[in-house]
């Protein structure tokens, strides 16, 4: 089930390798088996079917926005 | 610092949309030819839809929904597989989400359980293991299905259920790949595909470097790109620039969540635990070589498929004659020119693979088309 | 009552005995005491005048206790809404209990007290009613079905009736029953903060019927949530109906689940929502009368009806592309891709 939106890590379970994550104000637990490097509260990652699937690069999902924020700015300008 | 609203909003906002559209429409008129941009995961296909994209684009670029969504792509004899199984005494069946809602040959698994067998549609793979635990006197069977997003979950599963000793639990696998299924759609001389918007969370798992051979083998770009309609619009304008360049490359434009490598712990996974198939039946688009995974024969004791083999039977079942479903999954015929659509083949009572799942193209044709 | 040496319902509360007895008096009849009730006959003799509105609805929601609510107070407030809809003051109403074998005594308390204070606040009573116990293994806890008539304060409200040129109105945010069954639902193991919608309609339309609001459409979003209303209506009316899908209002917490699970929020069920068909000239006259009261003062106007696209829904997304909104399909599940 691909679903786009990321979800905030708010709770960490070591001891049987989970974590709680939030997606607008929605929490659950989900199994952190799939990531190698430990998570922190305050990632943002992706879910699939109960799995953290990857962190998201906050830098860069940063960057896309600026630049996508710049491109609306110069053509509203340009018009 | 970043927000989480921020993060999905920004990459929904109806402005930067706009502007993309703008810049992708100023940009395609130095086109030569039409592109026709294959997105080959449902999850692209249900953006497209949801959020109209098709319309705030210029005639020249087209959409050619491909053969991504893993319920679409299941061949009727695995649907029956999955329920006879489900028949057996004292199992348990259990699959993802809007799998029961598939027809096979002789119905679907909602119908199926609706006859009394125990079939459990579920939303985390590692329910599984409860089951199995709180039913010891019964044999579970996991029909797992999806492509390389999914699969690494049904190894965690397995590891688990090895780690635990939870011996009766078994599994049906059906997993996929991407890379094969764009080898078979491109093999086809007819084929009008000519760039490829590769998909989000496959390539988070497997990495974008399993579509070099693909963009290099039939020098088509080829972006993989992110899930929010933002992510596909600059995808769609990546793409274009290439066309106009005419070059063909791999770019990554979902690089908050993709790398080269992808996720090597989920690889890791998926190496220990399964082996390619020598060929699988696709839905629409028949056999396909090394196109989809088995059990590691040293979990032959957990694989459902050899320990029920008597039961399984051999035959390939076809959709019906008249569909079209393959050529539209090429791109060869577009779903409305097909003679069985909105006749005989509607959402209700689908024939084609096509018109099952919402993310199927003929399915989402006939329900989004006609709104001028 | 029994309650001494049983904790749960038992056959023999259904038996037509003394425990059977006990139980009506005990729970039943303290909780919904009213004359008509009390008389014991074999059916409830009812003094009606002019039009009458009468309808029926079974209550088998699993989990029976949800944020927000329980199946009692769904019981009582689902059927008050039906009438409250047909522009008719809910006044007398049925029950029917089925009682799976060994259900909780205590629960069952729970929930007729929920009920009794639903029935306050709409002003209605319940005048007859009948209970069966079935083995355990034959019903899923408890079923209740209720049935109700009333008063036709205002005729002529109809799905037939949507004129072209109407604006619709969502009286609150949509979703929030379904939403919070799925959350309460084990299998998803969620949580958030998020509550039902429930609620009991009557006080809010009874407003709007006395301030002389020509009302041409009016129902609750249950089942098949604002989706499935809105193409009722336009098959019903022979119309097509155009929504802004910025202006409807969702909670946060109900788009999270829906991202989560890849459900549409106007697919979700709920019950204590409601959608009218009204002329332009009087929207934001509602707005401001529906605006009193707490469970729709985020009330908003979402759309209009126009000519075009006879029979059906188009939605209007926030970045200018138009879709048809669907009638939802099937079981809610989540989403594979």
């Amino acid at each position: 089930m691909c679903l786009s939106i990321p979800s905030e890590v708010v709770e960490l379970h070591e001891d049987e390798q989970s974590v709680t994550v939030e997606t607008l104000g929605v929490r659950r637990k989900v199994s952190a088996h799939l990531i190698q490097d430990p998570l922190e509260i305050g990632d943002y990652v992706l879910i699939h079917i109960g799995f953290v699937m990857s962190k998201i690069d906050k830098s860069d999902a940063l960057e896309s926005i600026s630049l996508y924020r710049e491109i609306a700015e110069k053509l509203t300008a340009s018009e | 610092m970043l927000a989480l609203k921020t993060l999905y909003q920004g990459f929904r906002d109806p402005q930067t949309l706009a502007k993309l559209a703008t810049m992708i429409a100023d940009e395609a008129q130095q086109l030569i030819e039409p592109i026709k941009i294959m997105e080959v995961c449902g999850g692209h296909t249900h953006t497209i839809m949801k959020y109209g994209l098709k319309q705030l684009l210029p005639n020249n670029i087209e959409f050619i929904h491909g053969p991504g969504c893993p319920v679409c792509i299941m061949p009727k004899e695995r649907i029956d597989h999955a329920a006879i199984l489900a028949c057996l005494p004292n199992v348990i069946l259990v699959t993802l989400g809007d799998m029961i809602r598939v027809p096979g040959s002789k119905g679907s698994l909602a119908e199926f359980r609706s006859q009394g067998h125990d079939i459990r549609p579920i939303y985390d793979p590692l329910d599984t293991l409860n089951i199995a635990i709180n039913n010891p006197d019964k044999t579970i069977i996991f029909f797992a299905i999806g492509f390389e997003t999914s699969t690494p979950m049904t190894a965690v599963l397995l590891e688990q259920a090895e780690k635990r000793g939870i011996n009766n639990l078994l599994f049906y696998i059906n997993h996929v790949l991407v890379p094969p299924a764009i080898d078979a759609v491109m093999a086809d001389p007819d084929v009008q595909v000519n760039a490829f918007i590769g998909p989000s969370h496959v390539s988070v798992i497997s990495g974008s470097k399993v579509y070099r051979p693909c963009v290099e083998k039939y020098q088509t770009p080829l972006v993989v790109s992110g899930f929010e309609p933002v992510d596909v619009m600059e995808s769609i304008l990546r793409i274009v620039r290439q066309k106009v360049q005419g070059v063909a490359e791999l770019d990554v434009q979902y690089s908050r969540a993709v790398t080269e490598e992808g996720n090597l712990a989920a690889q890791n996974k998926n190496q220990e635990t399964f082996v390619v198939r020598e060929s699988f039946r696709w839905r629409g688009l028949g056999p396909i070589a090394k196109s989809a995974l088995a059990l590691n024969p040293k979990y032959s004791h957990r694989d459902a498929e050899i320990i029920y083999r008597d039961q399984l039977p051999n035959t390939e079942i076809d959709d019906h004659k008249a569909c079209q479903c393959g050529d539209v999954l090429r791109g060869i015929v577009k779903p409305k020119d097909c003679k069985v659509f909105g006749r005989g083949c509607s959402p209700q009572t689908p024939l084609g693979s096509c018109m099952v799942s919402s993310e199927g193209a003929c399915n989402a044709y006939y329900r989004y088309n006609g709104v001028s | 009552m029994s309650e001494n040496n049983s904790k749960t319902v038992q056959l023999s509360h259904g038996g037509g005995g003394k425990e059977m007895s006990d139980l009506i008096q005990q729970i039943f009849f303290k909780a919904f005491k009213n004359p008509i009730l009390h008389n014991e006959e074999d059916a409830a003799l009812l003094h009606l005048s002019g039009e009458t509105a009468f309808t029926t609805d079974s209550f088998t929601v699993a989990p029976l206790f949800f944020a927000g609510g329980d199946i009692g107070k769904l019981a009582i407030a689902g059927t008050v809404n039906d009438l409250a809809m047909m522009g008719a003051e809910p006044q007398y109403l049925s029950c029917s209990f089925i009682i799976e074998e060994g259900f909780e005594i205590s629960a069952l308390k729970q929930i007729v007290a929920s009920m009794a204070t639903e029935l306050h606040k709409s002003g209605t009573r319940i005048v007859c009613g009948d209970t069966k116990v079935v083995p355990k293994g034959c019903a899923d806890g408890l079923f209740i079905n209720t049935s109700g008539v009333g008063r036709i304060l205002r005729k002529g409200i109809s799905v037939k009736n949507i004129q072209v040129g109407d604006a619709i109105i969502v009286s609150r945010d949509i979703g929030r029953h379904g939403a919070a069954i799925l959350m309460a639902r084990e299998s998803l193991a969620l949580e958030s903060t998020l509550t039902s919608d429930c609620a009991n309609l009557w006080p809010v339309i009874e407003q709007l019927i006395a301030a002389n609001i020509e009302i041409h459409a009016m129902r609750d979003a249950t089942r098949g949530g604002l989706a499935a209303v809105l193409n009722e209506w336009a098959a019903a009316s022979n119309v097509g109906i155009d929504v802004q899908e910025d202006d409807i209002p969702i909670s946060d917490e109900v788009k999270g689940l829906c991202e989560l699970y890849g459900f549409e929020a106007h697919d979700l069920a709920n019950e204590g929502t409601f959608i009218l068909a009204i002329p332009q000239a009087f929207a934001l006259g509602v707005i401001e009368i529906m605006a009193r009261y707490g469970q729709s003062e985020h009330a908003a106007i979402i759309g209009s009806v126009t000519a075009e696209h006879q029979g059906k829904v188009v939605i209007t997304t926030p970045w200018g592309s138009r879709r048809y909104l669907d009638l939802p399909q099937g079981e809610l599940l989540p989403r594979i891709c």
